[in-house]
């Protein structure tokens, strides 16, 4: 598995806490390196691994802590990356939401190793949706969670978002949308200035 | 105007009747053409590329002329309709006058006898999108153009990455040279290693060894034959040397044809001058390298560290190499154990040849 997921965990936890922070978490996790490299593979326990150490060291639940690291990969203005590419997706929330389900094939399109889970989305009506992806590891679902909220924010939608019990093996995120335009949202231009 | 709006179409046309509003969505960067060259019709975004381009409405006269507008930079000498007629479904380049746009073009005949063209922005296209602030509802939705925008960025991301995962494996690589340990031509250990491992022999308390051997007529070799000759010389002498010696010894090359052998729990002169005269002898045998046969030979100066009350790296080294010294003055190919003598430059103490 690519190290992107493992290095983002790490940059949020220094970026967060510290680089005393996460030197504990290395030490902990006994990792025989202090740094992940993202495009390069790692063992997928490698994940799960850090996650707990982390767990420990912040003495925070799995899912607070995946959940803020979602939340920190789109909200984070240093790194506009990975908001712009997901605002591609569609023209307000309501196109983005129906566009996660060709998410990992628009990250195979970056990245022919970036393997995401298959994700399906069901419109319920009145603005109801439900998420139904299998986690690669436990509590990736938050991650999805903390993503979401801040893309609405991105958007300017207003929208309750909670996990719900997971079905066969399946995390379950119910998405209700109150409003899609609440608040003027963020500026997205489709073309980047050359820089 | 008859010209302008015929009602009747050509004769044996069939085609599709379309409302302006569907074709706009259909195709956004369209342009209806009359025969003579007016523009009767442009789409949403091309018009808005365009800017201030005047388009016929039911106040205006007519509308603008295509050649005005725009020009066909290629194939050349396409300067009239006519010309543009003869290109039908071929691929044209177009261009705006004075700058700002640049588009590929595909034009078709109309029912009327003039032309739909629909251009695009090829290769160019996300410098247009920004110049011209396009947005994602001006693009037909079966368009890819948002995602050859999302593939640019896409490919921009993993691009720097990619640099700086370089970067970082270079910082790496150097520093692991740095660190290393290892002569990479002879796979000797290095001046580091040997360092190091001085270092630990003075710790241990343990009684040791130190010798120090530099090559005789390696030069020549070099003048020669080349340096790919001496390398392989050189490689020879680094198996030569490893057999000699134990397993527990650090055999390392220190300069161009220089060696440092640190022989651990060994301080037996007489045993040092037997190993010594032995690797002298070996390298007296002339090296085949290649086609050639080259002789060269070496010189040893030792030293142990019961010479000394605290033994000291930097003085035993000096000791060595000044028994070294003694060895070359004495002739080629002799062994030289480092006594006080020496070190108050009384002359040598050359134990005469060694073999």
């Amino acid at each position: 598995m690519l190290g992107l997921i493992n290095r983002a965990l790490e940059d949020f936890l220094k970026r967060r806490h510290g680089s005393a922070v996460w030197q504990r978490v290395v030490l902990r996790a006994q990792l025989p390196f202090d740094s992940f490299e993202p495009l390069l593979s790692y063992d997928p326990a490698l994940t799960e691994t850090v996650i707990r150490a982390a767990c420990v060291e912040l003495g925070r639940p799995r899912e607070s802590i995946l959940e803020d690291l979602g939340t920190t990969l789109v909200s984070h203005h240093d790194r506009d990356g990975l908001r712009r590419l997901l605002r591609f997706g569609g023209v307000t929330f309501r196109d983005f939401l129906h566009s996660l389900e060709e998410l990992p094939n628009r990250a195979r399109l970056a990245l022919p190793d970036l393997h995401l889970p298959t994700i399906v989305l069901e419109d319920r009506g009145g603005g109801q949706f439900t998420i139904r992806a299998l986690p690669p590891f436990a509590g990736a679902g938050f991650i999805l969670i903390g993503l979401l909220r801040a893309m609405a924010d991105d958007y300017g939608a207003l929208v309750l978002l909670d996990m719900m019990p997971s079905e066969r093996e399946e995390d379950v995120i119910s998405v209700l949308l109150l409003d899609e335009a609440h608040s003027e949202g963020r500026k997205f231009d489709l073309a980047l200035r050359a820089s | 105007m008859d010209e302008l709006w015929p009602s009747k179409p050509t004769e044996g046309f069939a085609g599709v009747a379309l409302p302006v509003a569907g074709l706009d969505r259909l195709i956004p960067m369209h342009l209806h053409v009359s025969a003579s060259g007016q523009i009767l019709g442009i789409g949403a975004t091309l018009a808005k590329i365009v800017g201030g381009a005047r388009m016929p409405t039911a106040s205006s006269e007519s509308g603008q002329h295509f050649f005005d507008l725009f020009e066909v930079r290629r194939p050349s000498g396409v300067t009239e309709m006519v010309h543009v007629r003869c290109h039908e479904g071929k691929r044209l380049h177009v261009a705006l006058r004075g700058g700002g746009a640049e588009f590929r073009g595909l034009a078709v005949a109309d029912a009327f006898g003039g032309m739909v063209m629909n251009l695009s922005f090829g290769i160019g296209v996300a410098d247009a999108v920004q110049a011209h602030a396009l947005t994602d509802a001006d693009f037909a939705a079966t368009d890819l153009t948002v995602e050859l925008l999302y593939l640019v960025e896409v490919k921009r991301a993993v691009m720097d990455e990619l640099q700086r995962l370089n970067l970082r494996l270079q910082g790496a690589k150097s520093k692991a040279e740095e660190q290393a340990l290892t002569d990479t031509l002879t796979g000797l250990r290095n001046r580091r290693a040997l360092d190091l491992g001085l270092a630990q022999a003075v710790l241990s308390a343990q009684p040791f060894a130190l010798m120090h051997l530099d090559l005789d007529r390696f030069k020549q070799v070099n003048d020669s034959w080349g340096h790919a000759a001496g390398d392989k010389v050189l490689q020879v002498v680094a198996r030569l040397l490893s057999g000699e010696t134990r397993s527990g010894d650090l055999v390392a090359r220190v300069g161009g044809d220089e060696f440092v052998i640190l022989m651990p729990g060994m301080a037996d002169p007489s045993r040092l001058r037997a190993v010594a005269t032995r690797i002298i002898a070996a390298l007296a045998r002339p090296i085949s390298v290649e086609a050639t046969m080259c002789q060269i030979g070496g010189s040893i100066g030792l030293t142990v560290s019961t010479h000394y009350e605290t033994p000291a790296p930097e003085v035993m080294l000096r000791d060595a190499d000044l028994a070294l010294y003694a060895a070359k003055h004495a002739g080629r190919g002799q062994v030289v154990v480092f006594s006080k003598d020496l070190a108050m430059g009384e002359g040598t103490s050359a134990d005469g040849p060694a073999f």
